[in-house]
């Protein structure tokens, strides 16, 4: 008998204790973001999709060797180039990323030996169309620089 | 007039649960034949979302297999990715530098406790309560904002190298994680007066779904499904890899085999993996996280060679088996939730179902790891 | 006969009108103090401080097509979410808001009350029943061992405050507890019955109010994470949208009968200006009550529920109802 009250009554202490936890919390301020009023900003290191890096003259450092082609996991690169007739280096004609197969690994930039690619802070990316996620990044480089 | 209908007193019915059920948090389904609100069988049916990550690992190269290992468990990606990179480490003999091993040691911590604030703040809701899921969100979210400003991503990370890590931490980040530690402590007292010592939930959970000793070896289970009922196994103690014997923690174990006290293993847990990060924020060591000479070319010779990490779900194997090509022979990857989920069938019988789906929650079922 | 007749169709009218703009509201204040808890700031976006979501709602809902599932039963299918909504307006016709404001006082307001409340279950059958849904169908099964369970022990309480009142008329009961708090039913210290359980009573009240109207932590019915939506699965548009409503009604009818019973209806506590100000502010808190009562707890399991009511809840409702009358007896 003794017990039955000890029961009801610490069960019903608990309740109360768990009211007062929310009772609390509901004074506190909000913690959330209003995303499509308020956005935040990536940190410095956030791996969005890739950006081919310009040189000093604006054309993209990239050299045309493929290792990026070769260590992605998922075939996301398609890349082509041209050697000019006395140049020495190559010169990137056609830089074609699938955003749609990439998971972001960055084993392209890591692959990459001449500081030819960076991440992106881009993460508004929302699309019904599949070939909005194929980017030609030779032309996104041109849009930045315009 | 229609002859009246023959009442069958013993007549059974299949509730389909999923694969598109609240409770099942992803796309297990699980075909139970109920006798009213009882269980008489259950059959869980898997694969709605198998991707084929053996076999993708048997035609990727090691380096390209990295990011396949965060796909499993999207709740404790680093634990898995540890376990992959310790075992390419083994079979191609590759030194790792000792501040990259406590990093990783420190993340994967970080990382155990943002996956069992989500089980507890999901499990709660399974359960019917709200407002804790969010609590425990917001908590996560922290770890998240921590583990993004050094690896570039919040979920799916693709942090750990063979050898060392992708970036190095910085002091924002010991920081971050120090001011964590304390705050933690502090929401965990505050998920103890609102969940743990509320009467509805003990009640619902005290002696639900007794799991034996037996029980869970028969089937393998692992994590605080095993600790839950009494069985002291986790591989950090039991087979120490990495820098964990270098750690002082407690494996918190409890004998009563109910939903609570697999419930109580795991809040335990984060106490501890607290005090694994606290340590090894204390004696992190200077020094490169990347080795000096690394193979340019992964190409492990030809064996056979085993891993197994406890992650945030158990304890979870890496089979390596290399012909010395650049692609591994075959990559077999044992993952706990799979072992985990299989008591479910047995042990639910007779249950009702709002019972056995606490107990579902209980057993932190994450499906893709299931399905791989 | 006539201007009976005009004053029941515009308490009618008035009944429905209040009962709707309440449900459409409190969905509002659910939902904003639900995120308050969460420490979110919930709707915020339509008018000033999401004022006009309801009503946005309400217009979404009804544009939407109402499916029926194939091989329900179509008669009840669309029967019960009326049937969800009609007991609680009725309701509203004899409850007493002030001196001067009630609609119909009946000499046995309660009695009326509590027959339309016991009929709202049916409308969870008929939906669980008619819906050609297993999950439906085990819903209703629950409601209805749910509602019988809580009818007893709220009923015996119930029965506890009109002895004491020794009518069953609603004013009747208000204005033997008008002179000041101690005279209130929940704190019998000065009025005509000196039982020290009463506060114990209105406890028991309260949690048979929240089985009653399916509120978590009793929300066995539609229990989300187990039975998907319960018996209201195969509801869209405005048949969902009158069971909602009808939901929020009855919260307010039971808040009501709370006030009136216990918290001594329109008075106030000091004795000074009674008036409709009190009656809603009681009201009003009481269900800022069960808006913070369901955000914070899980829910129960139906043998936890049906154990809380015949272990506890019957007996202790017995117990206080032989007190009660010991007492009335001795003094």
């Amino acid at each position: 008998m003794v017990t039955y009250f000890k029961d009801i009554y610490s069960g019903l202490v608990s309740l109360f204790i768990g009211m007062e936890v929310t009772f609390k919390e509901f004074f506190k301020p909000t913690v959330t973001v209003q995303y499509p009023y308020e956005t935040l900003t990536m940190t410095e290191k956030y791996r969005g999709h890739v950006e081919l890096i310009e040189s000093d003259e604006g054309k993209p450092n990239c050299v045309v060797c493929g290792l990026c082609q070769r260590a992605c996991p998922s075939a996301c690169i398609t890349l082509a180039g041209v050697k000019p007739e006395g140049e020495k280096k190559k010169v990137l004609t056609k830089y074609i990323l699938d955003f749609t197969r990439c998971s972001l690994c960055g084993s392209c930039v890591e692959s990459c030996n001449f500081n030819a690619l960076e991440f992106s802070k881009e993460y508004n990316l929302a699309s019904t169309r599949r070939e909005d996620f194929i980017f030609d990044l030779l032309q996104r480089l041109e849009a930045r620089n315009k | 007039m229609s002859s009246p209908i023959q009442l069958q007193t013993d007549e059974t019915f299949v509730l389909n649960v999923g694969p598109q059920h609240p409770a099942t948090h992803g796309v297990l389904r699980v075909k139970m034949e109920m006798n009213g609100e009882y269980i008489v069988n259950a059959e869980t049916v898997i694969g709605y979302i198998h991707r084929m990550h053996e076999k993708m690992g048997e035609n990727k190269t090691y380096p390209q297999y990295l990011m396949n290992l965060s796909r499993m468990d999207y709740l404790g990606a680093l634990g898995y990715s540890h376990g992959h990179v310790l075992v390419v480490e083994k079979a191609a003999g590759i030194e790792v530098p000792e501040r990259a091993e406590y990093i990783r040691a420190i993340m994967v911590e970080l990382n155990r406790i943002a996956s069992h604030l989500f089980w507890f703040g999901a499990f709660v809701m399974d359960l019917g309560g709200f407002s804790p899921l969010m609590y425990a969100l917001q908590d996560r979210e922290y770890i998240l904002d921590m583990l993004e400003a050094v690896t570039g991503s919040r979920l799916t990370y693709c942090y750990f190298r063979f050898g060392g890590l992708y970036n190095d931490i910085d002091d924002d980040f010991i920081d971050a994680a120090r001011r964590f530690i304390p705050r933690m402590r502090k929401s965990l007292i505050k998920y103890d007066k609102l969940v743990t010592g509320n009467i509805i939930f003990r009640k619902r959970l005290e002696g639900n779904a007794l799991l034996s000793k037996e029980t869970c070896r028969k089937y393998g289970a692992s994590s605080a499904v095993a600790r839950g009922s009494g069985i002291n196994f986790d591989v950090r103690k039991n087979e120490p890899y990495s820098v964990y014997p270098d750690f002082d923690f407690d494996v918190p174990v409890y004998h009563e085999g109910d939903s609570l006290a697999r419930y109580m293993v795991r809040m335990k847990e984060m106490e501890q993996s607290l005090r694994i990060i606290e340590q090894g924020l204390d004696k992190l060591p200077d020094g490169p996280i990347m080795p000096k000479k690394k193979p340019k070319l992964i190409k492990p010779p030809a064996g056979d060679y085993y891993q197994a990490v406890e992650t945030a779900r158990g304890s979870f194997g890496v089979r390596l088996v290399s012909d010395g090509t650049k692609t591994p022979y075959r990559l077999k990857l044992r993952s706990p939730t799979y072992s985990n989920m299989h008591l479910f069938d047995e042990s639910c019988r007779g249950m009702m179902i709002m019972d056995a789906l606490a107990f579902m929650g209980s057993l932190d079922l994450v499906i893709p790891e299931i399905d791989r | 006969m006539s201007l009976t007749l005009l004053n029941v169709i515009f308490a009618v009218v008035v009944a429905i009108a209040f009962a709707a703009a309440n449900a459409a509201y409190l969905v509002w204040a659910e939902r904003r103090g639900a995120a308050r808890i969460q420490r979110r700031p919930g709707p915020n976006i339509n008018g000033p401080f999401g004022l006009l979501q309801p009503p946005l709602d309400g217009i979404k809902l009804m544009a939407k097509q109402l499916i029926i599932p194939g091989g329900a039963d179509k008669v009840l299918f669309i029967g019960a979410p009326v049937l969800a909504m009609y007991p609680a307006i009725m309701s509203f016709v004899t409850i007493p808001f002030s001196d001067s404001i009630v609609a119909h006082n009946i000499n046995v307001g309660i009695l009326m009350i509590f027959a339309f409340a016991s009929t709202g279950s049916m409308s969870l059958i008929f939906a669980g029943w008619s819906s050609r849904n297993k999950y439906s169908m085990m819903s209703a099964v629950r409601a209805v061992s749910q509602s019988v369970a809580y009818e007893i022990p709220m009923l015996i309480t119930t029965i506890t405050v009109v002895m004491i009142a020794g009518s069953m008329d609603l004013m009747e009961i208000v204005h033997q507890q008008s002179s000041s708090i101690l005279h209130w039913n929940i704190f019998p210290l000065l009025g005509k019955s000196h039982n020290i359980l009463m506060p114990a009573s209105f406890l028991i009240f309260f949690i048979c109010t929240l089985a009653e109207t399916n509120r978590a932590p009793f929300d066995l019915g539609e229990a989300e994470s187990e039975l998907v939506a319960g018996f209201h699965t195969e509801y869209g548009s405005m048949g969902f949208g009158l069971f909602f409503m009808g939901e929020y009604a009855n919260i307010v009818i039971g808040s009501c009968m709370t006030t009136i019973l216990f918290l001594g209806g329109w008075s106030c506590p000091f004795g000074l200006f009674p008036g409709v100000w009190w009656f809603l502010l009681k009201l009003y808190l009481l269900i800022a009550t069960f808006i913070w009562i369901r955000w914070t707890f899980p829910r129960t399991t139906i043998y936890g529920l049906l154990n809380l009511s015949w272990k506890i809840l019957i007996p202790l409702s017995l117990v206080n109802l032989l007190l009660t009358a010991g007492l009335i007896k001795v003094f």
